[in-house]
């Protein structure tokens, strides 16, 4: 009976095991694959090379710069230093403005152009992304 | 004024009163032949203080006193009174009075309902509550006081939030919270119960009722947040993985798992330890979600600005109860040596330990999801976000065996056992999956694995249908229970299979067309209310087989804050939902509109709703046998 408990609890600590490290490996490769980056007008100037990924970009919406068209909606992200051209097809947050923290989620086409799959809204006025206030640095 | 003074000092007393019930305890825990009647008598003082603070901060918010800090900073007179009470708990120092109320109530209740339990244990019980509670009122009166001063008295406050100006969002924090202290009882309990190695099978049946209410509410609370979400937030999602949403999905998960395990504890006396740490670790997750949501550490659309310094008090706190309660399972805990454990592969409890596995994966998916970019802020100062993506991957797969040994396990008798109705069980699983094949057959992409899960929902759901009818099988509340969680997994994949979407910008008169819809943006009409202007939309969107709508989305300019929230108008049916939400771009004409078809869109709030009804019978029913 004895040896039957022990051959149990070491099944059980096999699984545990076996468990643990499945659910280690699984979670670290698709963080891995899905995770996203968060980068500055400025940061992107200074790529070396363009990333396929999708990636955040956060900072302020310039003044005078959002146009719309029926089918986009276009305006130009800058952190004080420098700014990057931002083409959007979707719905924009309520707190989207001209002179507001602003974070887009998209794709890089070269160093001055941001395809944006999704525009982050934020809850409330006085909030600025920490990303964003950081971007920003002093300013 | 006179509020505040009252509300400040009921907190004090209330926090002396902690002491001084601590100190009781120990006097009669060494002579537990009775229970002190000076104790049940300071507990219900506790409770009557923080009960007249409560009020009286409700108080300062209905009659605008704008002396108080709090009120300054979240009221103004013109907002509806509806409102003015909501926004006692819309806010940091008014949501953690309102932990603190619900803490001393269900210690009450609990030293109220035990009286046939050993006294030892309703002391000890009582005196880990308290010191959770002790700290809450610490933590409340020297860093987050509802009940500060602002000299001079400015005339007009800051208002609320219009975005919390809610109906679905008034309610939602005291029912999440409900839950979520719930589980502070459950986590005393334990640790009183394993100090004095009284965890048995009749602890069990007792706590269990705390743990079912207390899941009830969490799952409510959950529900309310996520319909708020959908109608207001605007996306169109009911559940975006954000992290705000994930932590309180975190205690869920461990609360369900705790439930099912101390369902076994209750026939057999297994999986003591594993009930003792799940105990511990959803108290610890709801703590946690509390101090994430409010410290402000957290990068989320849900954030609000926030006060990073009362995180660190927070954390010291919690990571001193872990600490303790860790110690207390290690040093008193005793698994008891004559009960052989004699497991069989197929049984009842196998089925459960396989799904509390798959349970414990889902949360540490979530967790890792949740508290990965902010370990590597830390570490490494990189910013990053973990998306929607990773968890779909990650947990949907896994979601194909828990479906099916959900399907199967409740069949399963205790200990050992055989699969009766081979025949039924496997004819009802060729049924869902030729089924799945014909729903998912014009859907080409991903077609193996829709089909797969949908057929796993579906056998759940055949199998828990047909048992409703089944006069031999009687636990009807755990049916419900599963019935709606396969309604509420169909409803998801049906929901994000055949939504359609069209985002467009709009002039007023102008005309969208595509093969699906037609869109025509009639005209603007402008509402003046008391806090708010509003600009409605009127559109009328024509469907592919020629079905017209109305539909009047609404953007609402607040004025105390000045911010814009837009109301989607949502056109409810029995089979999917139309949505509606408009957004003005700055200076231009154009209008931001996004329309979108949702099919069982009312099904997943019905099945949720369902779900917590399975929880209510049994609760209902175990009074019933008593």
């Amino acid at each position: 009976m004895y040896g039957r408990k022990v051959k149990l609890r070491f099944l059980f600590v096999v699984l545990v095991l076996i468990t643990l490290i499945l659910t280690a490996f699984l979670v670290l490769k698709s963080l891995e694959e899905n995770v996203v980056y968060f980068q500055s007008p400025s940061e992107i100037k200074a790529l070396s090379e363009l990333d396929k990924k999708k990636i955040r970009v956060g900072g302020m919406v310039k003044k005078n710069s959002i146009s719309v068209n029926s089918s986009e909606i276009n305006f130009i992200i800058t952190d004080f230093k420098n700014e990057i051209n931002v083409i959007y097809k979707g719905s924009v947050p309520n707190l989207f403005e001209e002179e507001k923290g602003v974070v887009a989620e998209g794709f890089l086409k070269d160093r001055n152009f941001f395809s944006a799959t999704k525009i982050l809204a934020k809850h409330d006025e006085n909030y600025m992304p920490p990303e964003v206030k950081e971007a920003l640095g002093e300013k | 004024m006179l509020f505040s003074v009252i509300g400040h000092y009921s907190l004090i007393v209330g926090l002396f009163f902690g002491l001084v019930l601590v100190y009781f305890s120990a006097k009669n825990f060494r002579n537990p032949k009775q229970l002190d009647t000076k104790i049940l008598s300071f507990t219900f003082l506790q409770f009557f203080l923080v009960v007249i603070s409560f009020l009286c901060l409700v108080s300062s918010f209905v009659i605008s006193d704008f002396s108080n800090e709090t009120v300054f900073n979240n009221s103004h007179t013109t907002k509806p009174l509806f409102y003015k009470i909501a926004g006692t708990w819309g806010n940091h120092e008014g949501s953690l009075l309102l932990w603190l109320l619900v803490l001393t109530l269900f210690i009450l209740i609990f030293l109220v309902r035990t009286k046939n339990q050993p006294n030892k244990y309703r002391i000890l019980t009582l005196v880990f509550q308290q010191i959770i509670i002790i700290g809450f009122f610490v933590f409340l009166i020297k860093t987050s006081n509802p009940f500060n001063y602002i000299y001079p008295i400015p005339t007009e406050g800051l208002g609320l939030n219009p975005i919390l100006q809610d109906p679905a969002l008034a309610i939602h924090p005291p029912i999440l919270y409900l839950g979520y202290v719930g589980s502070s009882i459950i986590f005393s309990s334990v640790l009183a119960a394993t100090t004095l190695n009284f965890v048995s099978k009749k602890w069990a049946s007792h706590i269990k009722k705390w743990a079912l209410s207390s899941w009830i509410f969490l799952t409510l609370g959950i529900l309310l947040g996520s319909i708020w979400a959908y109608y207001e937030l605007g996306w169109g999602g009911f559940w975006f993985w954000d992290p705000v949403e994930n932590v309180s999905l975190m205690p869920w998960l461990a609360l369900t798992t705790l439930l099912h395990c101390i369902l076994v504890l209750e026939k057999k006396l297994i999986l003591t330890s594993w009930v003792i740490i799940l105990s511990i670790s959803t108290f610890a997750l709801s703590m946690s979600g509390t101090f994430l949501v409010r410290s402000g550490i957290l990068n989320s659309v849900h954030t609000f600005a926030n006060d990073p310094e009362r995180g660190l008090f927070i954390l010291i706190f919690l990571f001193s109860l872990i600490f303790l309660s860790l110690f207390i399972f290690f040093f008193f805990h005793k698994t008891s040596k004559n009960n052989l454990v004699s497991f069989f592969w197929l049984s009842k409890e196998t089925a459960i330990i396989i799904n509390n596995w798959f349970m414990m994966y889902f949360l540490s998916v979530v967790l890792i999801g949740t508290i990965y970019p902010i370990f590597l802020d830390v570490l490494s100062s990189q910013k990053i976000s973990v998306g929607p993506p990773f968890y779909h991957k990650l947990i949907i797969p896994f979601l194909i065996p828990f479906l099916l040994i959900m399907a199967i396990g409740p069949k399963l008798k205790w200990i050992k056992s055989n699969l009766d109705n081979r025949i039924y069980l496997i004819s009802l699983l060729i049924v869902s999956i030729l089924l799945s094949i014909l729903i998912v057959k014009n859907f080409s992409s991903n077609f193996l694995i829709n089909t797969i899960l949908i057929s796993s929902a579906l056998y759940l759901f055949f199998i828990t249908l047909r048992d409703f009818f089944n006069k031999k099988f009687k636990n009807l509340a755990q049916n419900t229970a599963h019935f709606g969680f396969s309604l509420l997994i169909l409803s998801i994949l049906f929901n994000s299979l055949f939504s359609s979407e069209i985002i467009t910008n709009l002039k007023v008169g102008e005309t969208y067309e595509n093969t699906k819809a037609k869109i025509v943006f009639e005209s603007i009409s402008q509402k003046e209310e008391k806090n708010y202007k509003s600009i409605i939309g009127n559109f009328i969107v024509q469907d592919s087989k020629g079905k017209i709508e109305n539909l009047s989305p609404e953007l609402r300019i607040y004025n105390q804050p000045n911010i814009a929230t837009s109301e989607a108008d949502i056109k409810t049916t029995l089979l999917s939902d139309k949505f509606m939400v408009i957004n003005i771009v700055q200076n231009q004409d154009f209008f931001n509109v996004r329309y979108q078809v949702k099919p069982f869109m009312l099904w997943i709030w019905l099945s949720v709703i369902l779900i917590s009804f399975g929880g209510m019978m049994s609760f209902v029913k175990k009074e019933y046998e008593k």
